[in-house]
């Protein structure tokens, strides 16, 4: 099998099953972020049981990790090889008389993703790590805030505008990455699921609703803090 | 005529192929190993024989002027290949196969080799399903076959409307495979321009790498020249722009007897040329004329309101339109051979009834198709009462499944939707039945030279019958010629490699570099598609579909001095040491410009009609034959096989008598 | 009508090569795109200059022979069709018209607009047949019945004319749906099945080795294909890769 994730096939397939992981884990996330929109209680208990569980710790996240580096690190590769597959440039040429411009421009859309998840990283993840790894406490507790600390914390980093904006519009670009993506992913792993209309729609809807979701809760937390 | 051989077997024609091929000598797997064999062109024909020696175990090395063997033109060929499997059990046979190709060739090929393709066809379907070729099926899984002109069966497999293009895939992955083992060593881009005998017999070619322009030497125990027809040699036909009578012809220069060429197919189904920047004919397969029906209007009144626009075809009444092909021919109607076709097609717009402006066009008309096919939809799904559009709705799916490409293809040319308005067709150039003399054993008069598949004249006599070029191509190199050249070749096991240092291909060689050096040095004026317009156009008009004494001689002396011009006027821009499309063609031309001359001679010492070439000194006066063909069996049962001698009018005729015993000699009637 | 074109002119592989603008009149919206370089090139003859060396050959779009990317789009903006069936009625009076060879690392200029696809044909080497031995008799035609549909798909398949068009309108120059079709062909039909693992195997191996892109299922080769060949092709050649590697000999 080695082989096969070398040959140019293999990679293909291996975008596409990371990619189907991540964006399983896009869905679970946006599920659990949503509730801090209707139950700032109910999205701190889910919140602590992520954050603490050793299952999802320890097998899981490791999994999440993998599949980012490896997304990104492949994208580019592969962007390297493809773009080095034409020496020549043409002087004219019409992309847009067959093809998307989504997916004429995924590594685009993947690199403004890839800002947004440094930001993410830096406004979540590092001091989640920090405070659980490195200082040891994994109470999920703030002193001066009632109760878990997690909503409080998600409140207070859409404050600033400009993150606020940021958010935004990385996530516009998220939903033109998936535009293409969803149903490419199919195609990679050989099934013809992703021409199918139903599932163009699921693809468009999934596409469209999960990146708008995130906005408005950005938007929500925003104006009221 | 003691050259001419044709080296028949004796024997009962059922026995012959059989007998023959035990006792021929072979040549043992391990010397194999030391014979090379050289095929130029890598169609249907060379591409099959050069699997197969391949397979045999012979060293190949085979040459295609194209980038890839998958680019020869036996792609082009729409509609089938003909087999006598009689799968659809309506009294098919090798027997039937064999003689409806005789007498669609009009009684002008070699019965045993007639009967060895009969016989062999089947096979040839076995080995190209083996080989992954997608013929149509029917629900049942089982092979489909339809109808093709001039036979009273069907037998004709075929794959969507591009059979031709899946049997040459499957001889292509068959060569692929021999390259890979490194059994065949493919030269692409490679253009043969001549011949190298040594003593006698063939030893080796000269060829350009059309890439660089370098000439190289070549050596082999045998060379098969596979290189397609010479139908280009009117400017106009349906073969491809690079389709050449280059290798065949300098073969014939080196000694090998050209035969019959003046025996050319004029087909019935082509587009209509619409002005003089035209560079080529497109052909509509055959099989349409399976559904649709040819007329042109009865009264010339409605011919000139067609032509100005005034009507449309479709509002023409039933009682005003002229079904001529169903009225001169009942039996067969729209399905009579193809040169019986092109005949009337001519014979009705030299009346001046032709549908379009330049007054050479009838239609070709699916309408009663489209609706003896809805209503029988409407009967499979138990639609009652269907209304019109209905029933027209799925007509159209139906000869659409079957013809859809062609459509296509006819409205991005013409720009007109075949569903709503008929076709126009005319016929054009298309397939050369004449070609280099060949005897049983495909070897032509130079000894180790074989010519196979469209470039020989063997058998489909004075016309060839619709999928019989497949079938033949594939005959010819899957399992004729690995079994012929053997015997030839069972002498070689002991020569060893043939040198290219000696003074044969020294002298071939100069030959060669200095024509081009001519052509590069030659300051003339005029382009090389200059000649071969003015070529084409008197071949068009004098060697035509119908052909007379007066004119053949006119076009002998004015093919002779477009000759003599363009050898003074012909310009070739670039240089020799690169790719040099221009350089490529005049060579071509050249070629061209001299066959054509021999192409009137042979039209003008044959004073009778047969098949292709109609004589219009020669037609039947009276009864009910008036105004067909007239066939003159006692003075012209012969194959013409000439000899070059320097200039074509000079060349020398050669009478191969042909004997008919196990088929009456009849006048082709399809009425 | 007159037009304006602007033709990439390379005098040979290791030429630079530059586009070259070109004036011609008179051309009728009857003629086929390969007609009006002909008339351009009798045009440049004439005046003692060296024509466009471009590759064509059936002309009735089934050999696969003839190229040339027009106006950013392989065999022009016409669909279902190669560049010797583009008809002038596409474009306007005064358009202008580029005219560039395909490209890609694995397609190399030989001259003008003319391109080595030898690639493609050491694909096909590398396991696009079937190993059957062509001298010898073999079972009957009929002897295996095929499904009317699969055999319908595989046809559809088979349908590739090998122009490369695809890898020239990828983003990429990928090759995959050239090869997608031919393993396709073979693992359609029963009798393909037999080495169909060992084939895709070594065509893909192939493909790699010649420097093709990768394929991001743009689906611009889909569109392009002047016969049509699906996408699916692709997700099949996938999927019968995934099957090979699991099988282990």
């Amino acid at each position: 099998m080695s082989g096969f994730f070398n040959s140019s096939i293999g990679r293909k397939y291996a975008m596409a099953l990371s990619a189907f992981f991540l964006m399983f884990f896009l869905l679970q996330h946006f599920a659990i972020n949503i509730v801090s929109v209707f139950s700032p209680g109910t999205f701190n208990e889910v919140s602590h049981f992520m954050g603490t569980n050793p299952l999802i710790q320890y097998a899981v996240q490791p999994i999440l990790i993998f599949a980012v580096i490896y997304h990104f690190v492949m994208g580019f590769v592969l962007e390297i090889k493809n773009k080095g597959s034409r020496n020549v440039k043409y002087a004219k040429n019409h992309g847009a008389a067959n093809s998307t411009w989504m997916s004429r421009n995924m590594i685009y859309s993947g690199l403004a993703i890839l800002a947004f998840i440094v930001l993410h990283f830096i406004d979540f993840w590092f001091p989640e790590i920090n405070t659980k790894f490195i200082q040891g406490d994994w109470s999920g507790t703030l002193e001066g805030v009632e109760g878990y600390r997690y909503f409080e914390e998600l409140q207070h980093k859409f404050v600033e505008p400009w993150r606020v904006g940021a958010y935004v519009i990385a996530f516009v670009l998220l939903a033109l990455h998936l535009m293409h993506g969803f149903t490419s992913a199919f195609q990679s792993i050989g099934s013809t699921a992703g021409r199918k209309q139903t599932m163009q729609n699921i693809g468009k809807a999934y596409s469209i609703l999960i990146p708008l979701g995130f906005v408005i809760i950005a938007l929500f937390h925003h104006f009221n803090h | 005529m003691s050259v001419l051989d044709s080296k028949v077997p004796k024997g009962p024609i059922k026995d012959k192929w059989t007998t023959y091929k035990d006792k021929i000598d072979l040549v043992n797997p391990a010397n194999k190993r030391h014979i090379d064999v050289i095929v130029v062109g890598t169609g249907l024909a060379g591409g099959s024989a050069a699997a197969t020696l391949a397979e045999l175990g012979y060293n190949v090395k085979a040459f295609a002027y194209q980038d890839s063997p998958r680019r020869a033109h036996s792609i082009a060929a729409q509609g089938g290949i003909n087999a006598a499997k009689n799968y659809m059990g309506d009294g098919d046979s090798t027997y039937r196969l064999f003689y409806d190709t005789v007498k669609g060739g009009d009684y002008r090929s070699r019965e045993a080799n007639v009967y060895r393709l009969a016989e062999v066809s089947a096979n040839i379907i076995d080995q190209c399903v083996a080989q992954g070729v997608p013929f149509a099926r029917d629900y049942g899984g089982l092979l489909d076959n339809r109808s093709f002109g001039g036979v009273l069966v069907s037998r004709t497999f075929y794959a969507k409307g591009q059979t031709g293009q899946q049997l040459l895939l499957g001889a292509y992955s068959a060569m692929n495979r021999q390259i890979a083992r490194g059994k065949i060593e493919m030269y692409n881009r490679h253009e043969m321009l001549d011949v190298v005998k040594v003593d006698g017999k063939a030893r080796g070619i000269i060829a350009r790498n059309l890439i660089t322009g370098e000439i190289e030497r070549h050596s082999a125990h045998a060379v098969v020249v596979a290189s397609g027809g010479y139908g280009n040699v009117y400017f106009l036909s349906t073969n491809a722009m690079g389709s050449n009578a280059t290798a065949a012809w300098k073969i014939h220069k080196k000694g090998a007897f050209f035969a019959n060429p003046c025996y050319t197919q004029i087909h019935p189904t082509c587009i209509p040329r619409s002005g003089d920047y035209q560079s080529k004919l497109t052909l509509m397969s055959e099989s349409l004329r399976n559904d649709g029906r040819i007329w042109v209007p009865k009264n010339m009144d409605d011919v000139l309101a067609i032509r100005e626009g005034k009507i449309k075809p479709i509002e023409l009444k039933e009682e005003g339109r002229d079904y001529y092909l169903e009225r001169r021919y009942p039996a067969f109607g729209n399905l009579v051979p193809r040169d019986v076709a092109s005949r009337a097609a001519k014979e009705r717009c030299d009346a001046g009834y032709g549908v379009n402006a330049t007054g050479e066009a009838v239609y070709l008309d699916f309408a009663s198709a489209i609706e003896r096919y809805g209503k029988e939809q409407a009967k499979i799904q138990g639609i009652s009462n269907p209304s019109k559009e209905k029933v027209t709705e799925m007509g159209e799916a139906v000869v659409e499944a079957k013809y859809g490409n062609l459509f296509q293809m006819y409205e991005k040319i013409v720009d007109e939707n075949p569903y709503k308005t008929p076709m126009m067709i005319y016929p054009a150039t298309h397939y050369t039945m004449g070609g280099v003399w060949v005897d049983y054993n495909l070897m032509t008069t130079v000894d180790g030279l074989y010519c196979i598949g469209e470039a020989n004249f063997s058998d489909h006599g004075a016309n060839r019958l619709g999928a019989s070029a497949l079938m033949q191509g594939l005959a010819d190199g899957y399992f004729v010629l690995p079994y012929t050249i053997g015997d030839y070749l069972s002498d070689d096991i002991r020569t060893g490699p043939i040198a290219t240092d000696t003074k044969e291909f020294d002298e071939a060689e100069k030959e060669v570099k200095d024509k081009i050096d001519f052509f590069m040095g030659n300051n003339g004026t005029k382009s090389v598609d200059h000649f071969h317009k003015r070529l084409g156009k008197v071949m068009w008009d004098k060697v035509g579909m119908a052909r007379n004494e007066k004119e053949l001689k006119e076009a002998m002396s004015e093919i002779k001095a477009i000759r003599e011009e363009f050898w003074k006027e012909v310009k070739v821009p670039g240089s020799a040491n690169e790719m040099n499309l221009e350089l490529e063609k005049a060579g071509r031309v050249a070629d061209f410009l001299e066959l054509g001359e021999l192409f009137a001679k042979d039209a003008l010492i044959r004073e009778e009609s047969c098949g292709g070439h109609f004589r219009e000194e020669s037609v039947e006066l009276e009864g009910q034959q008036k105004g067909e063909a007239k066939r003159n069996d006692s003075d012209f049962a012969f194959v013409s096989a000439w000899e070059y001698k320097g200039e074509p009018a000079d060349a020398i005729l050669h009478k191969e008598q042909l004997e008919f015993k196990d088929i009456e000699l009849k006048q082709r009637s399809y009425k | 009508m007159k037009l304006t074109l602007k033709i990439w002119r390379q005098k040979g592989a290791q030429d630079k090569g530059k586009i070259v603008d070109y004036k011609v009149s008179d051309i009728s919206e009857h003629m086929s795109f390969l007609e009006m370089m002909d008339v351009l090139n009798e045009q440049l003859v004439n005046s003692g200059e060296e024509p466009v060396a471009f590759d064509h050959d059936c002309r009735e779009g089934i050999c696969g022979m003839c190229s040339m990317h027009i106006n950013g789009e392989a065999h022009g903006p016409d669909r279902g069709v190669t560049t010797c069936q583009l008809h002038m009625r596409m474009f306007k009076d005064g358009d202008t018209i580029t005219i560039e060879p395909f490209r890609a690392k694995a397609f190399p200029v030989i001259k003008d607009l003319v391109v080595d696809r030898t690639s493609f044909e050491r694909i096909q080497q590398a396991g696009g047949y079937i190993s059957v031995n062509t001298s010898g008799n073999t079972q009957d035609a009929n002897a295996l019945p095929i499904s009317k549909h699969a055999a319908d798909e595989a046809m559809d398949a088979a349908a590739c004319i090998g122009c490369g068009a695809c890898v020239a309108s990828c983003k990429n120059s990928s090759a995959m749906l050239f090869v997608g079709a031919k393993v396709s062909q073979y693992a359609l039909l029963p009798q393909g099945q037999v080495e169909a693992a060992d084939r895709v195997k070594n065509m893909v191996a192939q493909m790699d080795l010649e420097g093709f892109g990768n394929c991001t299922n743009t689906g611009a080769c889909e569109v392009e294909c002047p016969k049509g060949i699906s996408l699916e092709n692709i997700a099949r050649m996938n999927r019968e890769l995934v099957k090979a590697s699991l099988i282990k000999f």
